[in-house]
């Protein structure tokens, strides 16, 4: 097997001496190359492919948005004018505000709702541990794609099991894809379906990190449980609080799927844009319009930087709060 | 102290009546959809709703395979190509890559994994556009080549094998393969790729699990008669979303395989997953 190695043919018919193997600046010349340049043969084909593949796209998007750019026609620099425009576009701005509701209706609850989980599983004497745990979690499994499949149907106006449930309650068929608020609240639970498991074994992570005698010595003191959560679990669960919160947001920023295939793969989302997300709005003007290239390319810049700004703000907000 | 500690973590049942509803309605879905995929459109249209699973999964599969308009089975087979060819390449490159920077010494080591700890900071959608532009000129549209290649490589998978390598291999291990004078490409092959073969084994089925579910991507650059798995399921949910019985049947088939490597092997992802939320 190891003689398929490209490297390994140094032809090893006389072993360099023990000392000289210990001091290899005077040993073979092979063993020298090897010693100071495999490092970087080794670590190269991440460094090509990402920068052919990841970080030249990127800077090439910068590069797009300060022009006028038809993906199979004529470019032209226009400077700044891509995101002067961007600040007046009611459609930017409508598909901002649907990323942001989306995004508040998924991560408030779900971090809410992991964060019991994980209090709940970090009892020592739960029993069938590893079975919740599994159960949790398996919603990640599935692709975002089958998730809104079936979702979709259970939003479905007609015959969708939510409203078959609301009937009960006397509440009339929801047009669940109509109105903003009814679509964010389904695209939300798709998200919320997919990912509390996750955050929960996160959390749990970082719950069984803490020392247990800080409860044991707490618990003596007479502290409630309760008393606990507030004084020791949340408090020391902040890092990886954050880490939770950084990675909901730059998932939540991006989000695409579940709206496109909510609303049957219509870049608009809705009849009336009623939930057109950042990532699909830059998919209309960079993809599904090539002659709107460079403009997609401003939108996708602006994103990233509402990611940077948001996860910061967020950052310093559970820093604080958890004071 | 067993005694104080023992009151403090007591599991009331109300904590398992929580956990039994959590699991509940993480299954129910699954469940649903395997429902749907047995029965006929007929039956689905009930009121009250269908609530166990019925004999008609074999026409209703039938129909997915007989659509010339989805290309199925064409999308379940380069999902398998991909995945597998994506999956082979992180775990190789990224355990090369991690044992480097883990046990090599070379000039400018710190900076270069720094680099590639901020690479996995940065939001994947912000180069799709000139790499879908990238792929025209490759004349890679519409190819597996422009949702494989790109993605040969994983920052997460080099650094989760770089911490995997600092504790697993001992330096001595690596210095006993250089007294033998082994050249280090042997010392990875024949020492540290088996010391690293279960951190290599979980961040394998994460990759796998990843490149399997992907979207945007190849939805972006695939045409619909050479989709992946995904990208088909999206067009038949578009083109047939009135036959709910042919998408769920479809989709029950595109996700058990998933679900059933999950089931195998579940305890080792978890801990994948768990452990690295610590260390990062």
């Amino acid at each position: 097997m190891s003689l398929s190695a490209p490297t390994a043919t140094p032809s090893p018919a006389a072993p360099p001496p023990r000392e000289s193997a210990s001091r290899p600046r005077k040993g073979h010349l092979f063993t020298r190359l090897d010693l100071k340049y495999s490092p970087y043969l080794y670590i190269a084909p991440f460094f090509l492919i990402f920068g052919a593949f990841g970080l030249y796209p990127m800077l090439r998007t910068a590069w797009m948005s300060l022009h006028d750019w038809d993906m199979i026609g004529d470019r032209s620099f226009i400077g700044l004018d891509n995101y002067t425009r961007l600040m007046q576009d009611e459609y930017f701005w409508n598909a901002l505000v649907n990323t942001f509701g989306i995004f508040a209706l998924s991560t408030i609850p779900q971090l809410l709702l992991a964060l019991f989980l994980a209090n709940l599983l970090n009892s020592t004497l739960l029993r069938a541990k590893t079975f919740f745990r599994m159960a949790i979690f398996i919603p990640n499994v599935v692709s975002v794609a089958a998730v809104a499949i079936v979702f979709g149907m259970l939003f479905q106006r007609d015959f969708g099991l939510f409203n078959w449930l609301l009937s009960f309650v006397g509440v009339s068929p929801v047009d669940w894809d109509a109105g903003k608020l009814s679509s964010w609240t389904a695209i939300a639970s798709m998200v919320n379906w997919r990912w509390t498991g996750y955050n929960t074994l996160i959390l749990l992570a970082g719950m069984q990190a803490i020392p247990k005698d800080l409860y044991e010595a707490a618990a003596l003191d007479g502290a409630s449980p309760w008393r606990q959560f507030w004084q020791i679990t949340l408090p020391m669960l902040k890092p990886t609080f954050v880490f939770v919160v950084i990675l909901s947001t730059i998932g939540g920023m991006q989000l695409f799927t579940e709206p496109l295939l909510f609303g049957n793969g219509v870049i608009l989302g809705g009849d009336q844009r009623e939930f057109q997300t950042l990532a699909m709005y830059m998919y209309e003007m960079g993809i599904t319009n090539l002659n709107t290239a460079g403009y997609g390319a401003a939108v996708a810049w602006a994103m990233f930087l509402i990611i940077v700004v948001v996860s910061l703000f967020n950052f310093v907000l559970v820093r604080r709060s958890a004071k | 102290m067993i005694s104080a500690s023992q009151r403090l973590w007591r599991t009331s049942p109300l904590t398992y009546v929580a956990l039994v509803i959590a699991a509940l309605m993480s299954i129910y879905p699954f469940y649903y959809m395997v429902v749907i995929g047995t029965r006929s459109l007929d039956q689905i249209n009930d009121v009250p709703p269908p609530m166990l699973p019925g004999g008609e999964f074999g026409a209703n599969f039938g129909r997915v395979l007989d659509n010339d308009a989805a290309n199925f089975l064409k999308g379940m087979l380069n999902s398998i190509i991909v995945s597998s060819v994506v999956t082979l390449s992180v775990v190789i490159t990224g355990s090369l890559a991690g044992f480097t920077f883990a046990k090599l010494k070379f000039r400018g080591r710190n900076a270069l994994l720094l680099a590639i700890v901020v690479t996995m900071m940065i939001p994947t959608q912000l180069g799709l556009i000139p790499l879908w532009g990238m792929m025209q000129t490759l004349g890679w549209y519409d190819s597996l080549y422009a949702v494989t290649v790109p993605f040969l490589v994983s920052a997460f998978g080099v650094f989760m094998m770089r911490q995997y390598a600092s504790q697993a291999i001992s330096d001595e291990l690596i210095e006993a393969g250089r007294m033998d004078g082994a050249s280090t490409f042997r010392i990875y092959w024949n020492i540290v790729l088996p010391a690293l073969r279960p951190a290599a084994g979980v961040l394998g089925l994460l990759t796998f699990m990843e490149t399997w579910n992907s979207f945007l991507w190849p939805y972006a650059i695939l045409s619909p008669e050479n989709p992946t798995l995904q990208v088909s399921l999206s067009f038949l949910s578009y083109a047939y979303y009135t036959d709910y019985s042919q998408v769920f049947a479809a989709t029950a088939i595109g996700t058990i395989p998933l679900v059933l490597v999950f089931l195998v092997f579940g305890r080792q992802i978890i801990g994948g997953i768990m452990e690295g939320a610590v260390k990062s």
